[in-house]
């Protein structure tokens, strides 16, 4: 019994945090979108136009629009450059793939070089063996040390 | 003979390439400083050159359609960069729509450009200051860069013949500072250079 009221707890707890969770908040809208004009995020710029936009994004979340119909809407009238996320299609998707590219060449290149140096020193020849003579003398000096 | 063993091969190989990135970083820095920076034409007609309104094509406002800036070959043009929050653009709208109407029977069209700005914004702003001069949209702002528009508002003259004419005004027109390169160029682009 008390295992179903909990789950029960659980899933009215999901529910009443989905649609918060599925609508975004102004501020974050905000550092989605490009001033047309300073070419900054809107949260970072009072220039006139971002103004607007802050305000026209606010009225489009209470009446009920959702972030991807907003979306639509500012890219309809700025283009696609308001966005500030480059898309993830077509010539743009190398915004996203040549940084990646460029850590895993230098994951490789690290590792290679690495692997290099490991293997110059697997093919250095053992260190010789300390002279007898020489060991015992080394032996005696630090039994000095010894309390 | 120990220089080129494998490992030694690979670290020379690995600082090759890393030579090469930092070239081929430092020839593209190069390339944009020296090649990448494009003038406008509100540039070259401040240098005196022989300037031609550079083309577009965009949505009217005022009306469906659109209209391209080589559609009134023949005409003189005013063209007006604007934008509905822009300050100033209300204190010129009620001089440009007042050109219009006066030079209008000579040939002369103001076409305004509004630039970044809503579109819904723009016809508010168009019907609250009577602007029956023609109006097309550019909100990605892509004339910005081929015309040199620095601000809003900003006012070119383009001559019967499709070329730029006097100087670009920077600022409200008809104010004290520019009132005289107002006139002159509405002349220029009408032709009245007598």
């Amino acid at each position: 019994m008390r295992a179903y009221a909990l789950v029960a707890f659980v899933v009215a707890l999901l529910v009443a945090a989905a649609p918060a969770a599925a609508t975004p908040s102004p501020s974050d809208l905000e550092a989605e979108f490009v001033c047309p004009t300073c070419k900054t995020t809107l949260d970072q710029s009072d220039s006139p136009i971002a103004r607007r936009m802050k305000q026209m994004i606010r009225s489009s979340l209470a009446e009920g629009k959702t972030e991807k119909q907003i979306r639509d809407e500012l890219v309809a009238q700025f283009g696609p450059a308001v966005v500030a996320e480059p898309p993830k299609k077509g010539f743009d998707l190398l915004a996203w793939l040549v940084p990646l590219g460029i850590l895993a060449a230098g994951a490789v290149g690290v590792g290679a070089i690495a692997w290099g140096w490991r293997r110059r020193r697997a093919d250095e020849p053992p260190p010789a063996p300390l002279d007898p003579a020489l060991e015992r003398r080394v032996d005696a000096e630090l039994e000095r040390f010894d309390p | 003979m120990s220089s080129d063993t494998r490992p030694g091969r690979v670290q020379r190989i690995a600082q090759l390439a890393a030579l090469i990135g930092v070239a081929a970083l430092l020839a593209l820095l190069i390339w944009k400083v020296a090649f990448g920076r494009t003038t406008g034409a509100a540039d070259e007609l401040a240098e005196g050159k022989l300037v031609h309104a550079p083309a577009f094509t965009l949505d009217r406002l005022d009306r469906n359609g659109q209209l391209a800036v080589a559609d009134l070959r023949g005409k003189a043009v005013v063209v007006n960069f604007w934008a509905s929050w822009c300050i100033p653009c209300r204190d010129e709208a009620p001089v440009l729509q007042k050109t219009y109407e006066r030079y209008r029977d000579q040939g002369l069209v103001v076409l305004g450009v509004d630039v970044n700005d809503f579109r819904q914004d723009a016809r508010r702003f168009m019907k609250r200051y009577g602007l029956s001069y023609p109006v097309v949209y550019d909100g990605k702002g892509s004339t910005v860069g081929k015309w040199g528009v620095r601000g809003f508002p900003e006012t070119f003259f383009v001559d019967r013949t499709g070329k730029l004419v006097g100087e670009r005004i920077e600022g409200a027109v008809d104010i004290e500072r520019n009132r005289d390169a107002f006139q002159r160029g509405v002349a220029l682009a009408l032709g009245n250079t007598s």
